[in-house]
C-alpha cells in the first residue's frame, strides 16, 4: 500500500512538473505590460454581470453585443471583465462591488432582479458607474453614478408581429384554417409590463395585416424554464393556435415548434440554426449601441443619462435576417414599409384607433412610471391620439389588456 | 490428488479492511489525495484549455483571498454552507437520509420575508425580530417534521419523501415571490423595507456578514455538544448504529427520530432566516443555492464531527469561489470550474477508500522455498 501510494504520488508530481514547465514555456507573457499608453481609451475598464451564461439566448444577446463592442473600440481582454451565473440576490452586489474594487469604471449587468443590488453597489462607490438594463428606478432614486437602459422593443415586435400575420393570411389563402381560426399562440414570462407592452405590440402588428386574427398567451412564472416554455408552446399549439411567438429565454418554444411544425416569431436573436423548417424571424435589442454610449461617455468625461432608450433609429431595435424558407412572400418588404412609416412618425405602435379595452376605446391612461411599492399610478401617458410608450421611462409600463388577446393563465402554471 | 490441483488460483491483489489508521497517516493520505486531485486538474486544464495550471490554481486563491471582500465573502458563504450542514449531521448520523435541506432553508426564509413584509413596519424592532426567528424555526422543522412523522408512524421513504418536500418548498416561495412582486406581476420582490431596514440584521463590528457568521460559531460549538455530550446526543448515536439495540436499551425510536428531524428542521430554518434578514433581504427560489444538498457531502466528508466541518465547508466553498475566479479571469464557461471542483471532491471522497481499506497485492510464490 505504502509503495503504491508513494509510487503514484511520484508519477503524479512528476506529470505535474511537466505540465507545469509546458505551459510555462508558452503562456508566461504578460499581457497588462503591453504598451505604455495614457490614453483613456487604454485605461477605461468595464465589468459586465450577466445572469446567467451564453445558454440562455437573453444574456447571449448582451455578451455578443459586449464582445462586438470590445471589439470595435480596440479594448483589450483585461478592460472587459465578465461574471456569468450571477443570481438576483446578494450576490450580485457583491459581483458589481468585486468589479469595482478590480478598478472597473462602468459596471453594467442585464437583469431586472439585480437592479436594487446594483443601486447598493453604486452608493457605495460614487466614483464608478452603475448602468443596469431593464430596471425602473433609476430617473427617481437621485444616484448621479446610476442608470438604466432599455429600447423601444415593442416597435420591434410590432414590425415582427407583420411578419406573424403574413404567415396567417398565406395560410388562410392556402386554405388550412379559416380567417376566423386564425389564432396566435404567445408565451410569456411573467404577468407585468415588460411582457404586457411586448406581446400587446406584436399582437397589433400582425392585426394590422390580419385583421381576424386573435391571441392567446400563457405564463411560465419564470425567465428561463425550457420545459416549461416547451409545454406552455405545446398547450397553445394543442388548442389550436396556428404560429407561436415568446417573451422567454430558452429554446423551449422555438424548439417545440420546430418539432410540431408551428411558424414560429422568435426573440432574443436568430434561432434558425434549431429551427430552419419553422423559425420566420425575431426582434431583438442590439445592446451594442448603449454600450458603446456609455464607454465613450466615460472616456469623454460626459454624463451617462438616468435614464437611456434606443430606438431603430440608434440601432437599438433590430429584427434578424426574414427565413425565406418559412416567411410568408414580401414580408421582408412589408417591414421595411412599416418601419418607414414608424420612422415618419405616421404610424404609431399603440395608435388609440386601433385596439379597444373591454370594448370601449382608450382616451386617458396613468401609468405607474415611478415605480413605488403600491404601483400608483403618475403619470398620463395617452395623448395625440396614441398611448406614448418607452417615452416616460425607458422601461416599458404598457400594461392595458386589450380586446382579442386572452390570456389563459393570470399568475402562472 | 496431485498437489497441483488443489492450488488455488490467487487474484492480483485483494482489498482488506484496515483497523484503524494512524491519525496522522490516514491525514498523510487525505492530503496527497488533494494534491493529486491538483495535479490532474492541472493536466485536464492544460489539456483543455492550453492555460497554465500554476496560474489557474493562484487564479483561485485569489479569487478566494485576494481582496478584503472575498474573505469576507469567503467567510460568509462558508458560514452559511457550515450552518446547513450542522443542521444535516444529526438526522444523517441517526441513518436518517434528510435530503430536504434544501426545502427546509427555504420555508425558514419565506417565513422570514414574510414577517418583513407584513409586519415590517408595524412591529418594534424587538418584536419583529422575536416573531421572524420563531417562525422561522418553526417553518423549518414543520418542513422536517413531516416526513419524520410519517418515516416514524408508517416507515414510508424519508429519502424521497423529503425529496419531494424540496419541489413543494420551491413551488410555495415562487407563489410568494409572485404575490407580493414589484412590480406587480414580475415575479420579483426585490430588497424588502429596504428604506426603513426593518427586520434587517444588524450591523457588528462595522461588517454586515459579522452577526452571520458569531452566530453559527455558536451554532457549531452547541451541535458539538449536542451530538458528544447530551443523552440526545447519545440516542441518536444509538438509533443510527442500530435501531434492534436502541429499541432493546429502551430507546424510543420514533421519538428520537421526530424530535431529530425538528432539531435539523428547525436550524435549516435558521440558515433561512440568516440568508434573508442577514444576507440578501429578499426571496428568491435559489435562496438556498444548492447548499441543501453540497452540506451532505460537507457533513459525510467530515464524518459528522462539526468542528471539521468548518474545515470541509471551507475547502468545498474555496473551490467554489475559485471557480468563479477561472471562468472570470480565463473567460471559461462556467462548467468548466465544475469539471475542476468534481475532480477535487472525486479525489477527496476516493482517498477515505485508502484510509479504510488497503490493497494487497498477490505475493509471488517461489519454487523449493
Amino acid at each position: 500500500m505504502k509503495k503504491l501510494t508513494a509510487m503514484l504520488l511520484v508519477v503524479f508530481m512528476v506529470l505535474g512538473l511537466f505540465a507545469g514547465c509546458g505551459s510555462n514555456a508558452t503562456d508566461s507573457t504578460n499581457p497588462s505590460q503591453s504598451g505604455g499608453e495614457t490614453t483613456a481609451a487604454k485605461d477605461i475598464k468595464v465589468g459586465f454581470i450577466f445572469l446567467h451564461d451564453e445558454n440562455s439566448t437573453y444574456d447571449k444577446n448582451f455578451i455578443n453585443a459586449a464582445n462586438e463592442v470590445k471589439k470595435a473600440l480596440n479594448l483589450s481582454d483585461e478592460q472587459v471583465v465578465f461574471k456569468t451565473n450571477v443570481p438576483e440576490s446578494n450576490e450580485c452586489y457583491e459581483a458589481a462591488a468585486d468589479l469595482a474594487d478590480r478598478g472597473c469604471d462602468i459596471v453594467f449587468s442585464d437583469s431586472f432582479g439585480h437592479e436594487p443590488f446594483m443601486a447598493q453597489a453604486a452608493q457605495e462607490f460614487p466614483d464608478v458607474q452603475f448602468c443596469h438594463a431593464t430596471g425602473t428606478t433609476a430617473h427617481t432614486l437621485g444616484l448621479a453614478n446610476f442608470h438604466n437602459a432599455f429600447a423601444s422593443i415593442y416597435e420591434g415586435r410590432y414590425l415582427a408581429g407583420i411578419a406573424a400575420g403574413l404567415k396567417l393570411n398565406e395560410m388562410i389563402e392556402k386554405g388550412e384554417f379559416t380567417a376566423e381560426e386564425a389564432k396566435i399562440g404567445y408565451v410569456g414570462a411573467f404577468t407585468y409590463a415588460e411582457v404586457i407592452s411586448g406581446y400587446t405590440s406584436f399582437f397589433l402588428g400582425a392585426r394590422s395585416v390580419c385583421p381576424s386574427a386573435t391571441m392567446e398567451v400563457q405564463f411560465t412564472g419564470s425567465w428561463y424554464d425550457e420545459t416549461a416554455e416547451k409545454e406552455a408552446a405545446n398547450t397553445l399549439i394543442n388548442r389550436g393556435c396556428k404560429l407561436i411567438s415568446q417573451h422567454a429565454d430558452s429554446m423551449g418554444a422555438p424548439t417545440a415548434c420546430e418539432t410540431a411544425g408551428v411558424p414560429n416569431i422568435s426573440y432574443n436573436g436568430s434561432t434558425v440554426e434549431a429551427c430552419p423548417n419553422t423559425f420566420i424571424v425575431s426582434s431583438s435589442i442590439n445592446w451594442a449601441p448603449y454600450f458603446t454610449y456609455m464607454i465613450e461617455s466615460v472616456m469623454n468625461g460626459t454624463e451617462i443619462v438616468d435614464d437611456w432608450c434606443g430606438g431603430i433609429a440608434e440601432g437599438s431595435v433590430v429584427l434578424t435576417q426574414v427565413n425565406e424558407k418559412a416567411a410568408a412572400a414580401g414580408t421582408a418588404e412589408a417591414i421595411e414599409e412599416a418601419k418607414q412609416k414608424m420612422a415618419s412618425g405616421e404610424l404609431h405602435v399603440f395608435d388609440t384607433a386601433t385596439f379597444t379595452v373591454e370594448g370601449k376605446p382608450v382616451e386617458s391612461f396613468m401609468a405607474d412610471v415611478d415605480t413605488d411599492a403600491a404601483y400608483t399610478p403618475d403619470t398620463e401617458v395617452v395623448s395625440d391620439g396614441y398611448f406614448h410608450e418607452s417615452e416616460m421611462r425607458a422601461a416599458p409600463y404598457f400594461t392595458l389588456k386589450i380586446d382579442g388577446i386572452t390570456t389563459l393563465n393570470e399568475a402562472f402554471g | 490428488m496431485s498437489k497441483k490441483n488443489t492450488h488455488v488460483h490467487e487474484p492480483l491483489f485483494h482489498i482488506v479492511k484496515r483497523g484503524s489508521m494512524v491519525w496522522w497517516r490516514a491525514w498523510l493520505v487525505r492530503i496527497i489525495a488533494v494534491f493529486a486531485a491538483l495535479v490532474v486538474c492541472g493536466l485536464i486544464t492544460v489539456l483543455l484549455t492550453g492555460q497554465n495550471p500554476l496560474g489557474v490554481y493562484a487564479t483561485m486563491i485569489d479569487g478566494a483571498f485576494g481582496t478584503k471582500r472575498r474573505i469576507w465573502g469567503l467567510a460568509q458563504n462558508v458560514a452559511m454552507l457550515l450552518c446547513v450542514s450542522l443542521a444535516v449531521t444529526p438526522a444523517f448520523k441517526m441513518k436518517f437520509w434528510n435530503i430536504g435541506a434544501e426545502g427546509q432553508v427555504l420555508i425558514g426564509g419565506l417565513a422570514t420575508a414574510a414577517c418583513m413584509i407584513l409586519f415590517g413596519d408595524k412591529l418594534p424592532t424587538v418584536v419583529l425580530f422575536m416573531i421572524m426567528i420563531v417562525s422561522s424555526i418553526v417553518g423549518g422543522a414543520i418542513w422536517a417534521a413531516i416526513p419524520a412523522y410519517f418515516r416514524a408512524k408508517w416507515n414510508t421513504n424519508e429519502t424521497l419523501f423529503t425529496l419531494m418536500m424540496n419541489y413543494i418548498a420551491i413551488q410555495l416561495v415562487s407563489y410568494f415571490t409572485y404575490e407580493w412582486s414589484v412590480p406587480k406581476g414580475s415575479g420579483q420582490i426585490g430588497v424588502i423595507n429596504g428604506a426603513t431596514r426593518a427586520g434587517w440584521m444588524p450591523t457588528l463590528f462595522g461588517h454586515p456578514y459579522m452577526l452571520n457568521i458569531i452566530i453559527v460559531v455558536v451554532l457549531t460549538v452547541l451541535m458539538y455538544v449536542y451530538l458528544n455530550y447530551t443523552k440526545h446526543g447519545y440516542e441518536i448515536e444509538v438509533v443510527g448504529e442500530s435501531e434492534n439495540t436502541a429499541r432493546y436499551i429502551g430507546v424510543n425510536i420514533k421519538k428520537v427520530i421526530v424530535r431529530t428531524m425538528i432539531v435539523s428542521g428547525g436550524l435549516c430554518g435558521v440558515t433561512g432566516l440568516l440568508l434573508v434578514s442577514g444576507t440578501d433581504h429578499t426571496l428568491t427560489r435559489d435562496l438556498a443555492a444548492g447548499r441543501g444538498f453540497t452540506a451532505i457531502m460537507v457533513a459525510w466528508l467530515a464524518k459528522f464531527n462539526p468542528f471539521y466541518m468548518v474545515l470541509t465547508s471551507f475547502l468545498i466553498v474555496f473551490l467554489q469561489k475559485g471557480a468563479v475566479e477561472i471562468s472570470t479571469i480565463y473567460s471559461l464557461n462556467a462548467s468548466f470550474s465544475d469539471i475542476l471542483t468534481g475532480i477535487i471532491i472525486f479525489f477527496i471522497i476516493g482517498s477515505e477508500f485508502f484510509v479504510n481499506y488497503s490493497i494487497k497485492f498477490r505475493e509471488s510464490k517461489k519454487e523449493g522455498v
